[in-house]
């Protein structure tokens, strides 16, 4: 029986995946020789000609002309037995054009086929076959590594978490490698907690997670999380929330941050507090140490306005305010919020108090007005209400600086000598290195720290 | 608006067809065309040399049109074509001493040829089974640099290891070496061949930059390329240039061998553009009847640089048909050798890749082609191929 040996559409142009076949040069049952013209086929970048790896009778067109077919398609079958190499063409039919040369010295034995029929043959990747060929079955782990996908499809959960996996996959850092080693052992890349640098999952991580280290997630997908709730739940991202989180990723990545601490005795400013209580002008208004800190930063910043001003990009130019509009972050059922007070700068520590406090009610009922919400000049984030003592604030789009006020609290201090228990606090400035120095940032932190050390200070400055 | 073009130096004044810079030996039509300046370099060749010319140039071709072929049979990712070239890479190749280095661009199968490299061996970069199987130092042939231009600063750079080596100058025809870098007229422009002209002529390098003018930097003609004559930039440089029909075995022979004993001999560097033209696509992957008209490539056919020779040996009686037909034949075992080579190439194993990349492995280096080799054992075996 004759053996027949298929020549697939190479990839003849560096990536192609697939060509049209113009026109046969050859028709079944002509002889053919290796290199004689066997088909015109044109491609994305040209019309090229394709000549026969074989040589023998042509047994069958495979693809008719006018035909698109992918790269790796097989398009002519001969056959190439001696018996049917021997075979004179028939009389009157050229053997294909293009033939030169001796034919005793073209009738080259048959090279042995390493391509087999698709029939369980072994597919040979050759190099001329574009990227598609290249995309055959994947060999097994040696390693049972278990873990197939749940099989659970049908229930609209299933298929909301494989939706969900393949989402968030997208996020994961990982080499390619450690891609492939995690889906040739199942595990869910986002499942598993990266150790890798700039926060990458590691080979040793995804094998951690398959040895059963760490459970992957397709392992429990069933069970339940606290409280009999589902183990995630999925939250849109809206509004307040999606508002907060591109303005600290532009700020973040916009404004290079710098942050500085100072840890000071506040008992002056607690002391003051306290009688300004008993006064009566202040009445039934909440004084607390962020009106204060407000009021020492509205003074402070007459003595260094840089970290007061805006960096306009698009004009190349640092904008001086010579007004504060003071924003405070104020964290609502809504989300994370930063109203302003307008010109803060003019109001009196009473005045300053009072809008704080209306500022803030304001927001957490949402009633703020959007105008409060835009135009800030410098903010304050009072963290101390969480009982923390100090943290490095993204600053609010726009803005050159934001103070954290740490938790006030007692605890030693050496006071005149001795060690007492004072009221002691942190203040952590952030500010834009584009327009505020180190200097600038550092003398206006300390000016405010002094201020709060010793309130009598603010007589010096104003 | 005018352009100083320069008037050629005395000497230069070879008369040789339409093109009076040209220096040619034998004209297309396979006649001896004598010339007082480079007719001693070849005086010693005899008909059996020009029958080896013949039956190298042959022997390049076929195997240049059978690598086109593996490619169009899907064996070949890609192929460069040196088609209508094999007389400026045969004639200078040809001209090399066993000491000599040479640096090829991508497409210099003839002189690979003339080296002695194993043919097959050129496709396993083609065919991605390798990044250039032959050893560099076997034949003093470097591997292939695909970087247009990148190879001329290597070249100029061994030069100048080898004059520290002291072999230059010394008089001793064994010993006397020098380098050959080949590049292309697309070449020529980029900065990397610029900055080896300097440095080869700043050093005296004994160097030979052989530029095969094929007219086509893939579809940007020459015209595009330089508003002077390519071996005239030279001058600029502070070093010799000269113009030789590319298409001209003999001709390439005697120019080559002139500035390569210029440069063994310690006189610096040659510019030799050689004249010719790429009758073929720039790779298998271009078309180039999208941007050059049949009518140059009819042109040029003319001038093919085998047709040349076989004429000549014809007319002098130094060849007959059985010679020819007993190349022609050659030529086919030797195609049906590359396919047989080119199908039993060897995939590489993945590790392979980090063989090669220093002389002694790293230890990071090592430890990556642990960790690959035990990745890949964790494999199950491949099944049995039928």
């Amino acid at each position: 029986m004759a053996e027949v040996s298929q020549f697939k559409l190479p990839d003849v142009g560096e990536g192609l995946t697939e060509a049209e076949i113009v026109a046969w040069k050859v028709k079944e049952g002509d002889t053919v020789k290796v290199n004689d013209v066997v088909v015109e086929i044109e491609t994305a970048k040209s019309l090229v000609e394709l000549p026969s790896p074989y040589a023998g009778v042509v047994d069958k067109l495979l693809v008719p002309e006018g035909a698109t077919v992918p790269v790796g398609t097989p398009i002519i079958a001969v056959r190439t037995d001696a018996d049917a190499a021997d075979q004179p063409a028939a009389p009157g039919e050229p053997a294909g054009a293009g033939v030169v040369g001796g034919p005793s010295e073209d009738m080259v034995p048959a090279p042995q086929p390493r391509e087999q029929g698709e029939d369980g043959g072994q597919q040979q990747v050759l190099v001329g076959y574009g990227p598609r060929a290249s995309v055959s079955r994947r060999r097994a782990r040696r390693t049972s590594a278990d873990v197939t996908s749940g099989a659970s499809s049908g229930t609209s959960d299933a298929l909301t978490a494989t939706f969900n996996a393949v989402d968030r996959s997208a996020r994961v850092l990982a080499k390619p490698p450690v891609r492939k080693l995690a889906k040739d052992l199942g595990v869910d890349m986002t499942t598993v907690v990266p150790s890798g640098p700039d926060g990458t999952v590691t080979r040793e991580d995804v094998q951690r997670v398959a040895a059963g280290g760490q459970p992957a997630e397709t392992a429990v997908v069933t069970g339940a999380g606290w409280d009999g709730l589902p183990r995630e739940e999925r939250i849109p991202v809206r509004s307040v929330r999606k508002a907060t989180a591109a303005a600290v990723v532009a700020s973040a990545f916009t404004a290079p941050h710098v942050t500085e601490f100072v840890t000071i005795d506040a008992t002056r400013t607690m002391r003051l507090i306290d009688r300004l209580r008993e006064s009566r002008e202040f009445g039934d208004v909440r004084l607390s140490p962020l009106a204060v800190l407000a009021r020492a930063m509205c003074i402070a910043v007459r003595r260094t306005p840089v970290v007061n001003a805006r960096w306009d990009e698009a004009a190349g130019e640092i904008v001086l305010q010579r007004y504060v509009n003071l924003g405070i972050a104020a964290a609502t059922p809504r989300g994370l919020v930063v109203p302003n007070i307008k010109d803060a700068d003019r109001l009196s520590l009473l005045d300053l108090a009072v809008a704080i406090n209306e500022l803030a009610d304001k927001a957490r009922q949402g009633t703020a007005p959007p105008s409060d919400m835009t135009g800030g000049t410098m903010s304050i984030t009072n963290i101390g209400v969480f009982g923390v003592d100090t943290g490095t604030p993204i600053l609010p789009p726009g803005e050159a600086a934001i103070m954290a006020l740490g938790a006030v609290r007692r605890q030693p201090w050496v006071h005149k000598g001795k060690v007492r228990p004072r009221w002691v606090t942190t203040l952590g400035l952030s500010f834009d290195h584009r327009l505020v120095d180190g200097e600038q940032g550092s003398r206006f932190l300390s000016d405010v720290a002094a201020i709060l050390n010793d309130p009598a200070q603010t007589l010096v400055w104003t | 608006m005018t352009v100083e073009t320069g008037t050629p130096a005395a000497g230069d004044a070879r008369p040789a067809g339409d093109d009076p810079e040209l220096v040619q030996l034998l004209t297309p039509e396979g006649e001896r065309r004598p010339n007082a300046e480079y007719d001693p370099l070849v005086a010693d060749v005899t008909d059996d040399d020009v029958r080896g010319f013949y039956r190298d140039l042959v022997l390049a071709r076929r195997i240049d049109t059978e690598a086109v072929a593996l490619q169009r049979h899907g064996e070949l990712g890609l192929w460069a074509s040196l088609l209508g070239q094999e007389g400026a890479q045969v004639g200078s190749g040809r001209a090399l001493r066993r000491q000599d280095h040479v640096f090829p661009t991508y497409r210099e199968h003839g002189v690979a040829w003339c080296r002695g490299v194993e043919p097959g061996l050129l496709l396993g970069l083609f065919r991605g089974v390798d990044q250039g199987g032959w050893d560099p130092l076997e034949q003093n042939f470097h591997l292939y640099t695909i970087v247009v231009g990148a190879q001329t600063l290597h070249a100029t750079g061994y030069a100048m290891g080898i004059q520290r080596d002291g072999a230059v100058g010394t008089g001793d025809p064994d010993r006397d070496t020098a380098v050959i870098a080949y590049f292309g007229d697309g070449a020529s422009s980029q900065g990397d061949v610029n900055e080896a002209f300097i440095w080869a002529a700043v050093n005296n390098a004994p160097v030979v930059f052989f530029c095969q003018n094929n007219q086509w930097a893939i579809s940007e003609p020459l015209e595009r390329q330089t508003r002077v004559p390519l071996y005239r930039r030279a001058a600029g440089f502070g070093f010799p240039g000269v113009r030789v029909d590319g298409n001209d075995v003999l001709a390439c022979l005697a120019v080559t061998r002139a500035a390569l004993q210029r440069a063994r001999d310690g006189e610096g560097p040659t510019l030799v553009e050689a004249y010719t033209y790429r009758m073929g696509a720039h790779t298998t992957t271009d078309d180039p009847t999208r941007y050059r008209l049949a009518a140059d490539l009819e042109h040029w056919k003319l001038k093919d640089p085998i047709e040349r020779v076989k004429a000549y040996l014809t007319r002098s009686g130094g060849a007959d048909h059985q010679f020819f037909d007993a190349v022609d034949a050659e030529a086919e075992r030797l195609a049906d050798h590359l396919r047989t080579f080119c199908r039993e190439l060897p995939d590489p194993a993945p590790t392979s890749i980090f063989d090669h990349v220093y002389v002694e492995p790293t230890p990071p280096l090592v430890e990556q082609r642990d960790e690959l080799a035990a990745y890949l054992e964790s494999f199950a075996a491949e099944e049995v191929r039928s």
